[in-house]
């Protein structure tokens, strides 16, 4: 809470600090003008628009607003925007194509892994993520290696099967 | 009742889908609007007291700071508290954000730091100084007093009467079992942040705002801040969960309202997750149960008493022990069903009001009467079972709960169950078997809902209503009933939801939403079925024959462009006609858990829950089992992990955030099966559907318990069963 007793806040209120940053989303390069408090999330969000990035908790607890930074999963709500000037960046919007979707959002829909949806770009992009990893084998190891992503609808017995099918695609054989 | 059904019944992915895969579907705080301001939420440190001064000098002369509104300055409020009643809330004077200077509990907005970026309101907040003259608090439902709630929530039945002798029954009771349950307060938490975003303007005003009742709030708006000159239209077409947090106009909205007619600019607030603790949450409830029995098991008395959390300035109240009284065939039962004040929010309805928290004391009580008579608990319930509703002396609309309790037990192996507590184990872990039945009331909402269904000029048919989905499938459901209805396939159906501008429908809760706009739908395709039919005549496409078939779409169109623009569409209102006194309906869920715990640490890893269901006719069984499945995670939440505990020092929840107050995981859950008993009920609503959304929880807790103290021999009365729980016990 702001006002709990304690240490008084020490806050430079006169200077912010500005920077040109520059980034390659989903393939287009895109340019801005930035404080450098501002986070990859609320860049996405506000700056360019692309909310298909959500916020659920801005503390990198719940996996919501997962991107693929250079092709790794990341909470982009924990990192600044001005520390990855230049970082290749994948967001939901930049998944699939528009007349061809992606396996794991297809598998999504298939398995019904989503019920509010809020959840649901965090969870894909995630999924992606842990896919290209190559550690996850078994159901449990998805389940665990998926622990990052909160689904509070508990659509996560419909996420691990999309992800598996994803999987058992991939490598012609059935996962433990 | 006959149900064509190429579509109803049927296995259907969700047609929201692609939209959210996609991350093109919008919700509340993600819409864009022009020139617009954010604002931040400066939250009270003291639980209860008055604010003597708000100093924001500092938080002024921050970059970007547009305004600082606090209840000095706030613009002007109605003086009357009922004025800002909402569909949903109950008796008491609602809280109104800014109204004066009294602080009722703690993260209570003080101020709303309004800035051109997210950033600058954030950080502006963080300056602004709140001086508060601290009065005592009380906030343990241990040491605050019970009292009858003077008057009845509106949609919430009151506590049944007794019935019998209770007193007496179970003083010549054989055998009897008393005890006394705990369950901690529980916060909802939504994956979706609550957001408003108010495009503000001179004749109109839209509200994108996170709510289960666009049309609730948009009522609730007109009147708090006399927008009647103004158009409102307040839109949630897609909400990222809400769990019954959306019910009524959340503070996001009255302050972002507040503040966008205050600069006349748009504006949009986001809550901040450590906010989302003081907007609402499942009241704790101290409850005690006796049973008495006779050697057989068979119940001869149950008295079940509830103490519940309620806020200083509302009686919030739930169905919490009204299920005791109807659940089995029980001659004297005596129910009792008391609030106490706490200085903190109002608890808001979450999954499964009361009954949750009810049936987990009542069905961990029939798990001991189970042991205490040497009877399997199943049996126990077959013992018990009642085919009407003794409390009320009428016959159950239907009742498929002995086809759950047998489905159930067939599919989890139930018989593989060996009585004896710790008699069953693999390697270092116990294994536990638990069961426990839940129920949950079947009903239409209260009041009239309503449904529109047009033919587009293309030869769609729209469906549009206020009502939103909240991730329960109500798009797919709608979609799945007109084209039944309309006898076309449901590429040519779409949907419009969530927006207050369109046919009115109360609120989505209750599980109400599929049986009463379902009905609006089924009745409003119906009728344009006719109109297509008798202008299709006149218009000389089709002939006279009965019981044509609907036309090809090719001629739909034409049709259409026969007739003006919005010319053939039809509209339905359901009204709730109970089924008055005759019936009593009721969804009915078992649930069985198997747990595995390990003996040094006792970790609970609940390996396999099966949830079979009764809840008449399932339009969609794909979209009807992850509503179950969530259901059951969010239970399993319940039982093991989740406590909005507060310090009663400071009066404050000590969770801030989602690492300190666990929701279920991925990596938490591992089996969950769901059946769906068959069951066919001609009364609970005109197409035969009961509803799904609270009752996948409410058995939940209780089975996991039962299943830890087969595993453990502990007795586990509290919720949640946390490990240090198990340690001490």
């Amino acid at each position: 809470m702001n006002n709990a007793p304690g240490p008084t806040i020490i806050m430079d209120t006169r200077s912010t600090t500005t920077r040109s940053v520059r980034f390659s989303i989903n393939g287009v390069a895109r340019d801005a003008t930035i404080e450098t408090c501002v986070t990859l999330l609320d860049l996405l969000r506000e700056e360019f628009g692309l909310t298909g990035t959500k916020k659920g908790c801005d503390h990198g607890q719940c996996g919501a607003c997962t991107v693929l930074i250079d092709g790794k999963r990341i909470n982009s709500c924990l990192v600044l925007a001005v520390s990855r000037d230049g970082a290749e960046i994948t967001t939901i919007e930049g998944i699939g194509s528009p007349d061809k979707r992606h396996p794991v959002q297809e598998a999504f829909i298939r398995h019904d892994a989503l019920q509010c949806g809020y959840c649901t770009p965090g969870q894909i992009c995630s999924a992606i993520g842990l896919i290209s990893e190559g550690r996850a084998r078994t159901r449990e190891e998805i389940r665990e290696a998926m622990s990052g992503n909160l689904c509070r609808c508990g659509a996560y017995i419909g996420i691990v099967d999309a992800i598996e099918e994803v999987l058992v695609a991939l490598r012609g054989k059935p996962v433990p | 009742m006959d149900h064509d059904s190429a579509f109803t019944g049927k296995d259907i992915s969700r047609i929201d889908g692609p939209p959210k895969v996609e991350g093109r579907a919008k919700y509340a705080g993600e819409h864009h609007v022009p020139d617009l301001l954010h604002a931040a939420i400066v939250p009270a440190s003291i639980a209860r007291g008055r604010v003597t001064l708000i100093d924001t000098a500092a938080a002024m002369q921050f970059p970007g700071i547009v305004a600082i509104i606090t209840h000095k300055n706030r613009p002007w409020l109605w003086p009357f508290g009922f004025l800002y009643k909402d569909l949903a809330g109950p008796p008491g004077k609602p809280f109104r954000p800014l109204y004066d200077d009294r602080v009722h509990f703690s993260g209570q907005p003080v101020a709303l730091v309004v800035a051109s970026t997210y950033e600058a309101a954030r950080d502006g907040a963080a300056l602004v100084r709140v001086s508060y003259a601290p009065e005592d608090h009380l906030t343990d439902l241990a040491r605050s007093t019970a009292f009858k709630p003077r008057r009845n929530r509106l949609g919430v039945a009151p506590a049944p009467h007794p019935t019998g002798d209770a007193p007496r029954a179970l003083a010549q009771a054989p055998i009897k079992i008393e005890a006394t349950y705990t369950t901690a307060a529980e916060n909802h938490h939504p994956m979706e942040l609550f957001a408003t975003t108010v495009a503000w303007g001179e004749r109109s005003v839209t509200v994108y705002d996170k709510t289960q009742s666009p049309k609730s709030v948009e009522l609730f708006l007109k009147v708090a801040f006399r927008l009647f000159r103004r158009k409102v239209r307040v839109v949630s077409s897609f909400v990222g969960g809400a769990f019954g947090l959306g019910l009524r106009p959340q503070q996001s909205v009255f302050l972002a309202v507040m503040a966008a007619k205050a600069l006349k600019r748009s504006v949009r607030l986001v809550v901040p997750r450590d906010h989302m603790f003081a907007l609402g949450y499942r009241a704790n409830a101290i409850q005690t149960v006796c049973l008495g029995a006779d050697m057989d098991g068979r119940l001869r008395a149950i008295r079940h008493k509830a103490i519940a959390a309620t806020s200083q300035y509302e009686d919030a109240q739930d169905p919490l022990v009204n299920f005791s009284a109807s659940l089995y065939g029980c001659d004297n039962v005596e129910l009792s069903y008391e609030l106490a004040r706490l200085d903190t929010v109002s608890p808001c309805d979450m999954r499964a009001p009361g009954a949750a928290t009810g049936m987990f004391a009542l069905e961990c009580a029939m798990d001991e009467l189970a042991y205490a008579a040497n009877i399997d608990p199943l049996a126990l319930r077959f013992a018990n079972y009642t085919q009407s509703d003794q409390s009320e002396k009428r016959p159950f609309s239907s009742k498929a709960l002995r086809e759950c309790y047998l489905e159930g037990a067939a599919h989890f192996g139930w018989e593989r169950r060996r009585s004896a507590p710790r008699s069953m184990r693999k390697g270092k872990e116990l294994i536990g078997f638990g069961m426990a039945t839940g129920a949950w009331e079947a009903a239409m909402a209260p009041v009239p809902a309503r449904a529109k269904v047009s033919l587009l000029a293309d030869g769609r048919f729209e469906v549009t209503s206020s009502i939103t989905d909240i991730g329960t499938g109500t798009y797919t459901i709608l979609s799945q009933l007109a084209a039944d209805a309309l006898g076309a396939p449901m590429d040519r159906i779409v949907v419009r939801l969530g927006d207050s501008a369109l046919p009115f429908n109360p609120i989505q809760g209750g599980s109400w939403t599929a049986a009463t706009t379902g009905s609006a739908v089924e009745a409003a395709c119906k009728k344009l079925k006719k109109l297509i039919l008798s202008r299709a005549r006149q218009a000389g496409i089709v002939g006279n024959r009965e019981g044509a078939e609907l036309l090809s779409a090719a001629a739909l169109v034409d049709l259409s462009h026969l007739s003006g623009r919005d010319d053939i569409c039809a509209t339905a209102t359901i009204f709730n006609v109970p089924f008055g006194k005759k019936y009593t309906g009721v969804t009915h869920s078992v649930v069985f858990a198997e747990v595995r715990i390990d003996e040094d640490l006792p970790v609970v890893r609940v390996t396999r829950l099966v949830c079979a269901v009764a809840a008449g006719r399932i339009l969609n069984p794909k979209t009807a089992r992850s509503q179950i499945i969530g259901a059951c995670v969010m239970g399993i939440g319940k039982a093991l992990y989740e406590d909005a505990a507060v310090d009663h020092n400071l009066g404050r929840c000590m969770a801030h955030s989602l690492a300190d107050y666990h929701v279920a995981s991925n990596a938490d859950v591992y089996d969950i099966d769901v059946i769906f008993v068959d069951e066919t009920d001609d009364k609970v609503s005109p197409i035969g559907v009961k509803g799904l959304g609270e009752i996948g929880s409410v058995a939940v807790a209780p089975a996991i318990a039962n299943a830890i103290y087969h595993a453990t021999g502990q007795r586990m009365r509290d919720l949640p069963i946390t490990i240090d729980r198990l340690l001490q016990a």
